[in-house]
C-alpha cells in the first residue's frame, strides 16, 4: 500500500509545527498584541494583522467539536485502511484542529460529539514527522 | 420597497446528456452558448462579455474567448467552485449596470462522468501549502467535510438522517417528472429509478456518517449556458426576461470558536435579499445546491427560510415539493442529488430558477414570482463560497 499523503517542505508557515511534533509537541500560536489564539500556523495574526506571534505548546487536551468516519476514499493510501474518522478537536487553550481520534474499538459507533480526548503521537508510513491523533482522555 | 430591474437572463441551454463520450468539455460551452442565444433571438456577435470559471481542457486565462472566437470587453474568470455562476451573474449585473457590457455569457462543460472523476471521495489533498499540510495526513474526502457539518448539526440541534433524507426524496420527485434527469439515472446506472422512501435513503450505504449514499449527489457529464443582458436588450429578446434583482457574495472558512453549522450563505443572503427588497417568506422557488442532503438543510436556514437549527422540522413530510403549499418548491429540476452534477453545479440553478420563472419547469410551480438561486462551492465545513441571487418575473 503506498504511504498516505504527508506535509510538504519548503513551506514556511508550517515548518515549526511540523518540526515540533518530533518531540511530540502540539504548539500554537497567540498574538503579542490583541491576544488572539492563531490557528492553523501562519506568520501574521489573523485578528489584527500583527507579526508579533509567540509560540506556544498545548497540553493537548481538547473536546470532540465534530467527527465524521470516512467509509470510502479513492486515494490508493486510504482505499484499503478501512473506516477511520476525521475529527475536529477543539484544543482547550481555544483552537481547533482537524485530526483523528482513534483507540476506540469502532470508529462507527464508539465517538462522540463533546467527547473529552488527549492527543498522542504516531508515527504514520516513511514520515519523519508524528502525526498529532487524538485517543478518548 | 420597489424592485429594481438589474439586468435579466434572456437566454439558456442545458446540456440534455449526462453522459456524452462524443463531445468534449469544450464543445459543450460553445454548443449550448449558440443554443442559448438562438433561446434569446440573439447572435454570437452580440455577446460582449464573457464569464468563465475555468472549466474544460485548455480552459482557464480566460482561453474560452479564443476558443469561441469573441473579443469581449469584459472578461471575468472568477473561480470559486460550484457557486461560481452565481457570482458571474452578480459580476455581469454589476458591469451591466456600469454600462460595460449590455450581453454576457456564462458557460460551463464537464466530463466528469466520462473521466470518472471520484470528485467526493478522492482526498485528501497532497500537502506542501500553508492549509494542506494541516490536512494531508488525515485522509479529508470531499464529502467528510459535508459530513461533519451534518454530525455538529445533529448534535447540537437533534436533526436525524431521517429529516435530511426528505431532500432526496423531494428532488427525486422532482426529477421523475424530467425526462432529462430520468434519462441520467439510467445512464448513471442508479439502482431503483423511481420515486424514493426516506427508509430507502437511510437503507442506502453509509459514504462518511451520518451521510449515506443516496443523500450525494450524482456525478455526471454535462454543462450549459446562460445569456445576461441589459434592461434595454431584455426588452428585444424572445422569451420573457428573467429579472436579476439582487445579489450577494461571500466565502466562509474553519475558525477556532465559529459555528460549522453556518455557511457563507448567512452573509451572501441577507445582501442579496436586501438588494432584491424581497423577504425569504415571499419566495416560489429555492434553488439551492444540493451537493449533499446537508447543503440545502444549512442553508435553508442561512436563506433566512426557518431558523438556525429547524431545517429538519422545516423540511418534514414533502414540504419541499413543487406541488405543497407553506414552502418554496426545491430544486424542481432534480437537482444535483437525481438529475446532474458534473462538478459545479451553480449554473443548473440560475437555469432552472429562470425555467420556472418563465413557466417552462417540468415541475412548474403555478404563477411563479420570486425565486432564489444559492450556489456552495468548496467544502462545506471548511473554506467554502456562497452566492446568492434573487430572481424575479414581470
Amino acid at each position: 500500500m503506498p504511504d498516505r499523503p504527508m506535509p510538504a517542505f519548503p513551506e514556511l508557515d508550517t515548518q515549526a509545527y511540523w518540526d515540533a511534533t518530533k518531540d511530540k509537541k502540539l504548539i500554537y500560536q497567540q498574538c503579542s498584541a490583541c491576544n488572539t489564539v492563531v490557528f492553523t500556523p501562519r506568520a501574521h495574526c489573523t485578528g489584527c494583522g500583527s507579526d508579533n506571534l509567540k509560540t506556544l505548546q498545548s497540553k493537548g487536551e481538547g473536546t470532540v467539536y465534530t467527527f465524521s468516519v470516512v467509509r470510502q476514499n479513492r486515494q490508493p493510501a486510504f482505499a484499503e485502511m478501512g473506516a477511520y474518522s476525521i475529527a475536529y478537536i477543539d484544543l482547550d487553550e481555544g483552537f481547533r484542529m482537524l485530526s483523528t481520534v482513534v483507540g476506540v474499538k469502532d470508529p462507527t459507533t464508539d465517538i462522540e460529539v463533546g467527547m473529552r480526548v488527549k492527543v498522542d503521537f504516531e508515527r504514520q508510513d516513511s514520515s519523519e514527522y508524528l502525526v498529532p491523533v487524538f485517543r478518548p482522555a | 420597497m420597489a424592485q429594481e430591474r438589474l439586468a435579466a437572463i434572456v437566454g439558456l441551454y442545458e446540456w440534455p446528456k449526462r453522459k456524452d463520450p462524443g463531445v468534449s468539455a469544450m464543445q459543450i460551452k460553445a454548443a449550448s452558448i449558440k443554443h442559448a442565444l438562438d433561446d434569446a433571438g440573439l447572435s454570437w456577435k452580440d455577446v460582449d462579455a464573457v464569464y468563465d470559471a475555468g472549466d474544460g481542457e485548455g480552459g482557464g486565462l480566460g482561453a474560452v474567448a479564443a476558443y469561441l472566437g469573441l473579443r469581449p470587453n469584459v472578461i471575468d474568470t472568477t473561480q470559486v467552485g460550484g457557486s461560481s455562476y452565481e457570482f458571474h451573474a452578480a459580476h455581469a449585473t454589476r458591469a451591466i449596470q456600469e454600462g460595460k457590457c449590455k450581453v454576457a455569457v456564462l458557460s460551463y462543460g464537464s466530463k466528469a462522468a466520462t473521466q470518472r472523476i471520484p470528485i467526493g471521495t478522492g482526498g485528501g489533498r497532497a500537502g506542501g501549502s500553508w492549509s494542506t499540510n494541516m490536512e494531508a495526513p488525515y485522509g479529508m474526502t470531499l464529502i467528510a467535510n459535508y459530513a461533519m457539518v451534518a454530525q455538529r448539526h445533529m448534535a447540537q440541534y437533534g436533526t436525524t438522517s431521517a429529516q435530511l433524507a426528505e431532500i432526496s426524496v423531494a428532488t427525486r420527485h422532482h426529477a421523475m417528472r424530467n425526462p432529462q434527469a430520468v434519462q441520467a439515472l439510467h445512464d448513471m446506472a442508479v439502482q431503483n429509478i423511481g420515486e424514493l422512501t426516506v427508509a430507502d435513503v437511510l437503507e442506502s450505504r453509509m459514504i462518511a456518517d451520518p451521510l449515506h449514499l443516496l443523500e450525494c449527489c450524482l456525478v455526471t457529464d454535462g454543462g450549459g449556458a446562460v445569456i445576461i443582458a441589459s434592461p434595454e436588450v431584455a426588452r428585444t429578446t424572445k422569451k420573457k426576461p428573467v429579472w436579476i434583482l439582487g445579489s450577494g457574495e461571500a466565502l466562509s472558512y474553519v475558525t477556532n470558536t465559529g459555528d460549522i453549522t453556518t455557511s457563507a450563505a448567512a452573509q451572501s443572503a441577507p445582501t442579496a435579499f436586501g438588494q432584491a427588497g424581497v423577504k425569504p417568506s415571499e419566495i416560489d422557488i429555492a434553488m439551492i445546491y444540493d451537493s449533499f442532503s446537508i447543503t440545502v438543510a444549512v442553508m435553508l436556514e442561512d436563506l433566512g427560510f426557518c431558523k438556525k437549527g429547524e431545517a429538519g422540522a422545516y423540511i418534514e413530510g414533502g414540504r419541499l415539493r413543487y406541488d405543497r403549499p407553506g414552502a418554496p418548491a426545491l430544486n424542481t429540476d432534480g437537482g444535483g442529488l437525481s438529475s446532474n452534477h458534473p462538478g459545479m453545479r451553480g449554473i443548473f440553478l440560475l437555469m432552472e430558477a429562470a425555467r420556472q420563472l418563465r413557466g417552462e419547469s417540468t415541475s412548474q410551480v403555478p404563477n411563479a414570482k420570486l425565486a432564489v438561486a444559492h450556489g456552495n462551492g468548496g467544502f462545506l465545513g471548511s473554506l467554502h463560497s456562497g452566492g446568492t441571487i434573487i430572481l424575479g418575473a414581470d
